[in-house]
């Protein structure tokens, strides 16, 4: 029997450790890991607890990103709880065993510490490694601070392993920003941590001989894209009634609200921001210093990124004329993901919006509030206007002369 | 908000000594926030560390700061680095020289008119720790300049912190911190 640690209330912890913590508090079958900056501490931490008898799982050292996933995958169709954790490089090398994880519908939790992708080579937190896996088929939560690396992992396997969703689900935090950036922690004691999550329930799992199954099968056009449509489906119609339900129940049990979407000073709004990660904190402190400027500015934080959440948005969208979607991540040759998507959430909507996208903090550079009031003060001049007054993409924080487009 | 910023040498123990400080902060109910820029993480180079604390949770996490103290625990980074960037009239800055206040000033004429603390983190880290780590001696000089904790309570407090280091060298670490206490002017 795996030790147990007696936390303290409040810990201080940076974002990996807080990740780990969870991970040990949920007790997994296998971690099959390749460690890579800046999500090395998770792995690091792990195999600590586990070799100071704080884990009874596995532990499985591999020889890379591809190997640590294709281990998860085969673990959790054996019929395990399995978890690990990547970054940047690490997470691309994955990418073809992303697919076949949702695809076999294995329901592995991955913990994704942002960072840019080379070249340039770049250790430091951008979203392009996020933006890579958002048509994988996992669900992806997004968390802003170590509070919410923490309390979104007991989320995600809860919703993973629900036998109605048997869907891999990745947990995704910024780069040093919040993995290397201590904050307290508000902990919970690992009994009532682990009965939130639950025995893991096997299902279809290989090691049930009396039951034998199939995994990984070939099917061509006879049978393929109703797997696929399925698999839409579920992540469409299934995936948010239970995170909704997730959340509800880890509010009960921890006083902690989060939402699919998460608002901020967004009634009466006449202007948003729309971003991801620690941007959406930083930004609501500009926001509210604004606010008692007697400015209408808001933010709106993407708690969950996949499935998207089109109907969540447009509700909370309401009643709000300028959108600033913020993208870090370069677009390479189009608009920034959540330009797009937020384009193509109001635009079937009665209410004319303005929608202008802000490229910006590409390999770790900073977002300053400076940069934010500037940003506000172009969306309600875009709200007054009832037009775009700027360019509709621009690069903020970049050297050199300002770059826009169109 | 109280900000303070780093100055170090990646392996002189910023980060340690930023979380220890965050760690301590932390059980008198305050909020923290402590993080680091480690540059091209090789140990050896410069890097800087920082602090916010705050009654209220902390939101903002640009990495830019104008900080309320600049800890300098590398004597030579006040000449190989701007310590003094982004800085405001009011911040105070302690910095870890052999030099005496008057000689450091001429020597960096950049910290002219600015509030300067001096105490050799490196020579008492020498002579108790037995090891050039300057990081638990500046919090024992910042505890002597903020007057933020009472010094044997920031002791007690700061020991629950190094609980996994052994008896003996945390027992160093206390007389590190008691002697910059002391010795910083």
């Amino acid at each position: 029997m795996a030790e147990k640690q007696e936390l303290r209330d409040v810990e201080v912890w940076d974002g990996n450790m807080a990740a780990s913590q969870a991970m040990r508090q949920v007790q997994i079958d296998v971690v099959a890991a390749y460690p890579i900056t800046p999500s090395t501490p998770i792995v690091e931490n792990y195999g600590n607890f586990l070799a100071n008898g704080y884990v009874d799982g596995e532990f499985v050292m591999v020889e890379s990103e591809h190997g640590a996933m294709s281990g998860c995958i085969g673990a959790s169709a054996a019929g395990g709880r399995v978890a690990t954790a990547t970054s940047s490089q690490g997470f691309a090398l994955m990418v073809e065993t992303l697919y076949q994880a949702s695809g076999m519908r294995l329901p592995i939790v991955l913990n994704v510490v942002n960072r840019a992708l080379a070249a340039p080579l770049n250790v430091n937190g951008d979203h392009s490694d996020m933006y890579l896996g958002r048509d994988s088929g996992w669900i992806q939560f997004d968390a802003y601070n170590p509070q919410d690396a923490y309390d979104l992992n007991f989320i995600a396997f809860r919703v993973a392993e629900d036998h109605e969703i048997r869907l891999p689900a990745m947990v995704h935090q910024d780069g040093f920003l919040t993995s290397h950036t201590a904050q307290g922690v508000h902990t919970i004691d690992d009994d009532t941590a682990y009965n939130f999550v639950g025995d893991f329930k096997p299902m279809n799992d290989m090691l049930d001989l009396d039951h034998p199954v199939t995994h990984g099968v070939q099917t061509e056009e006879d049978w393929h894209y109703e797997h696929k449509a399925r698999q839409h489906n579920d992540l469409m119609t299934k995936v948010f009634p239970r995170i909704e339900a997730a959340f509800d129940a880890f509010e009960k049990l921890t006083g902690r609200r989060y939402n699919i979407v998460e608002q901020y000073n967004t009634e009466d709004a006449d202007a948003v921001v729309v971003c991801m990660g620690t941007s959406v904190e930083t930004a609501v402190e500009v926001s509210n210093e604004l606010c008692a400027e007697g400015k209408k500015v808001g933010v709106i934080g993407i708690r969950v990124v996949r499935p998207w959440p089109h109907a969540q948005l447009v509700e909370a969208l309401k009643g709000v004329t300028a959108i600033g979607a913020l993208d870090r991540s370069s677009p390479n040759g189009t608009f920034g993901m959540l330009y797009n998507e937020l384009a193509g959430t109001v635009v079937n909507g009665e209410e004319k919006k303005v929608v202008t996208n802000y490229v910006y903090g590409l390999g770790g550079r900073d977002l300053t509030k400076v940069h934010l009031r500037e940003i506000f003060a172009e969306l309600l001049a875009n709200a007054e206007a009832g037009k775009p007054t700027t360019p509709l993409q621009q690069l903020i924080g970049v050297r050199g002369p300002k770059i826009s487009f169109h | 908000m109280l900000e303070i910023r780093w100055h170090s040498r990646a392996g002189q123990g910023a980060v340690t000594g930023a979380k220890g400080l965050a760690d301590v902060v932390s059980t008198t109910g305050k909020h923290v926030q402590a993080f680091a820029f480690y540059g091209s993480a090789k140990r050896g180079a410069a890097m800087t560390a920082y602090n916010r604390v705050d009654d209220n949770e902390i939101l903002n996490h640009e990495k830019y700061m104008n900080p309320d103290y600049v800890f300098v625990i590398d004597p030579a980074l006040v000449y190989t680095t701007d310590v003094t960037i982004n800085d405001k009239p009011e911040t105070v800055y302690i910095i870890t020289t052999h030099l005496s206040k008057d000689a450091l000033i001429e020597a960096q004429p950049k910290l002219q008119g600015k509030t300067v603390h001096t105490v050799d983190c490196i020579k008492i880290a020498q002579e108790t720790i037995g090891r050039a780590i300057p990081n638990t001696p500046m919090l024992g000089a910042f505890m002597k300049i903020s007057g933020m904790y009472d010094i044997e309570f920031f002791k007690e407090k700061m020991k629950n912190t190094l609980t996994k280091l052994p008896a003996k060298i945390q027992d160093a670490n206390m007389d590190a911190i008691q002697r910059a206490y002391d010795e910083v002017n």
